[in-house]
């Protein structure tokens, strides 16, 4: 570990990382209006800028030996209340040094796309602003040496996050699902809250490297209590069970948004906070278990939602909440380096994904409905072919990014004997190259089933060379981080992360020809289904209609919420409001305020306005001290 | 032969009393003002009388500063009642009744 100051060295520059978007955020906010167009440039660069800086020091830092591959950059002094400090300290080391490249890389790409795809909204500037802010948040989040300067970044990507999704707040829908999105991840917040508390009140400190030294050696119950109030964050943040409806509902949002925030990195903040905090959830033994069971059970529950979804942000949305249940599943299973590289793929090939369906939506006169596309790949064949890719690889087709990474999570599930896990993995596995195999034929390929797929046409290439960019990463990313027992990936993360746990099972070989066998048959089948014009799905869809449905509303999670929460909860409001407010608070109020009139009422009559009887008043006043005086006397 | 001080403090009571009726049953607040000066000068003549009687000037000292001060007072007071005429046309005190509660 070294300490570096603000000059020395390429480490020096580690603070420019969020601190360039940030600047860059103000001026869109205060100047956007006027820079008009520039505002998205302004926003690329600062994030273009800041991946830059983060290249140069990730790859100063990959210079340094392998133990020796932590820096720590002390900016000031934030809280000091008697011996607890905590300071604005920043900490580079392998695991965020991915997470920066990640954030910055895929957010660069995003912002470009988004020059393309805002063009023309009258809050163009204050789009971009949001957004640079959010990149800011999120770095910080990453590069925090505590958990209160995380716990900073955590709650400002929230905040950024809600302002994205009611951005178009004029439709009363897009303002409650970002109202919803907020609440419902604040309530994980909140536990996480009392998780940082409890952990000043043991550890009596928030750095990162003294809560970890000190995790093995608390009590076991409250060592797991930290753990699970700091997963409770996760599950919200990164949508898990039973915390994941804000989600499909965040879709509102602008599709740059869906893509950056609600896909590529923000929701995967609870993924790095698990990871990052690995030697606590260790330390509990317990703990990992809930996020395994948490993770797969997301895993299947949102693949079967996905499958049943017909707007094709929501099937992405449903698909990531799974995908971030296979990364739990890794991290419950102490494979951390797995989840990292899965977090690494998923960020790319989601976010090509996302990117791709807000094109879709950018050339057919924002249609979102799968049921009246079709055929699009004809005349959008960038679009097309690249969320082609995205799709392959999503559903775990050698050799991109999405088969490295499932397939390793699975196999580390069989060589460590846990064959259940490995079951339910699979099927997991085999719904989602279902449902993404759906997703791709019902847009892209067979007929146009109406006007606006009919005369679709292509994006402008500020849209459409960011997709292909994304899709060269989605293919390289996973030949060049393959995630084998001594793959790069793994042995970059090990400092931090730890050796993978290994065991024996089935070969490899046989493991990845099973998953390959899967994901192909899947597609298969969707497309005999949606695009071979062979079977009418329009008749199976109608006969299996009551599943369908339970499915499209996510087995009716969000109406039981409603019934148990939010309807007692508003008429309990009701109640307080109309008992409790108007009955005692503005009784209390106006009571007093009442008395006081009356009292006043009765005092000014002594004002009569004649001076003589204040005169005589004044008489009378000095005869009775008089009378007093001579009593006393 | 000296006086005795009763004939002094008699008198003070006499002239106090009669400024205090003036004050409290005059309309004109000329006349009221002027019943002030008598219920003054009153107090004044008893200081000076109590002051020889008990042979130190303290008495005599604050008589000059209560002339002072009454001097500075009727030229603001008659200074207020002038604007008030001005203003009113009248220097009735029973009609002033500005700060009626």
């Amino acid at each position: 570990m070294e300490q570096v100051g603000l000059s020395s060295s390429w480490f020096g520059a580690i603070w420019l990382i969020p601190t360039i978007p940030l600047v860059a955020a103000a001026v869109n906010l205060f100047a956007g209006r006027r820079l008009a167009r520039g505002a998205g440039l302004l926003a690329s660069i600062a994030v273009g800028l800041g991946f830059v800086v983060s290249v140069l020091t990730v790859f100063a830092l990959l210079q340094r030996p392998v133990e020796d591959r932590v820096v720590i950059q002390h900016l000031f002094d934030w809280i000091s209340v008697g011996r607890f400090t905590v300071g604005a300290t920043l900490r580079l080391d392998v695991l965020s040094a991915v997470m920066i490249l990640v954030v910055t890389g895929v957010g660069t790409l995003i912002h470009v796309y988004a020059i393309g795809y805002m063009e023309g909204d009258p809050r163009y500037g204050r789009f971009f602003a949001y957004l640079n802010l959010f990149v800011f948040f999120m770095l910080l989040l990453v590069l925090a040496d505590n958990y209160a300067l995380l716990y900073v970044g955590w709650e400002g990507v929230g905040l950024c996050s809600y302002l994205l999704i009611g951005f178009w707040f004029e439709d009363r829908r897009n303002a409650s699902a970002a109202k919803k999105a907020f609440v419902t991840t604040r309530i994980g917040d909140t536990a996480m809250l009392v998780g940082l508390a409890l952990i000043v009140s043991e550890v009596g400190s928030l750095d990162f490297e003294r809560v970890f030294g000190a995790a093995g050696g608390l009590a076991e119950g409250t060592v797991t209590a930290i753990a699970l109030l700091l997963f409770a964050g996760a599950i919200g943040k990164s949508a898990q069970v039973p915390l994941h409806v804000w989600l499909p509902d965040a879709m509102a949002g602008p599709t740059p948004v869906s893509a950056l925030i609600h896909a590529a990195t923000m929701v995967t903040a609870g993924v790095y906070l698990v990871v990052r905090s690995a030697p606590v959830f260790e330390a509990s033994g317990i703990a990992l278990t809930v996020v395994l069971v948490v993770g797969l059970v997301k895993a299947l529950f949102a693949a079967t939602c996905a499958l049943a979804q017909d707007d094709i942000k929501r099937v992405l949305a449903y698909s990531t909440v799974s995908q971030l249940g296979y990364m739990f599943v890794a991290v419950g299973m102490r494979f951390y380096s797995g989840a990292i590289f899965m977090l690494v793929a998923h960020a790319f090939y989601k976010a090509l994904m996302f990117l791709g369906a807000g094109s879709v939506m950018h050339g057919t006169e924002e249609e979102t409905d799968l049921q009246r596309m079709g055929g699009l790949i004809r005349r959008m064949p960038v679009t097309g072919w690249t969320f082609v890719i995205g799709a392959l690889a999503l559903a775990g087709v050698f050799p991109l990014a999405g088969f490295f990474a499932k397939d390793q999570i699975l196999e580390i599930a069989n060589h460590t004997g846990r064959t259940w896990i490995y079951v339910v993995g699979t099927v997991g596995a085999l719904l989602s190259a279902l449902y993404i195999g759906r997703l791709l034929f019902l847009a892209f390929f067979g007929a146009p089933r109406s006007e606006q797929a009919e005369h679709a046409h292509e994006s402008p290439p500020v849209m459409t060379v960011p997709l292909v960019i994304l899709a060269a990463g989605t293919v390289l990313a996973g030949v060049f981080l393959s995630n084998t027992a001594e793959g790069t990936m793994s042995r970059l993360l090990e400092p931090v992360t730890g050796p993978i746990p290994t065991g024996e099972g089935l070969p490899t070989l046989a493991l990845s020809g099973i998953a390959i066998v899967i994901a192909i048959a899947m597609l298969g089948l969707a497309w005999w289904v949606y695009a071979s014009g062979r079977v009418d799905w329009l008749v199976i869809r109608e006969r299996l209609a009551p599943l369908q449905r339970a499915a499209a509303r996510g087995w009716y999670l969000d109406d039981y919420y409603s019934t148990v929460f939010v309807r007692p909860g508003l008429r309990a409001a009701r109640l307080s409001a109309t008992v409790f407010d108007l009955g005692f608070v503005d009784r209390t109020v106006n009571g007093v305020g009442g008395g006081v009139r009356r009292l006043a009422a009765a005092g000014r009559r002594i004002q009569t306005g004649f001076v003589r009887s204040y005169a005589l008043g004044l008489f009378l006043g000095a005869v009775g001290i008089l009378v007093w005086l001579g009593i006393r006397l | 032969m000296r006086t005795p001080i009763a004939y002094f403090v008699v008198l003070s009571g006499i002239l106090f009393t009669l400024g205090t009726l003036g004050v409290l049953l005059r309309k004109n607040a000329l006349l009221i003002f002027m019943s002030v000066e008598l219920q003054l000068n009153a107090v004044n003549l008893a200081l000076v009388a109590f002051s020889r009687m008990h042979r130190e000037l303290d008495g005599q000292v604050l008589a000059f500063f209560s002339m002072v001060v009454a001097a500075a007072e009727v030229v603001v007071g008659l200074a207020i009642i002038v604007a008030v005429y001005r203003r009113r046309g009248t220097v009735d005190v029973d009609r002033a009744r500005g700060l009626a509660g």
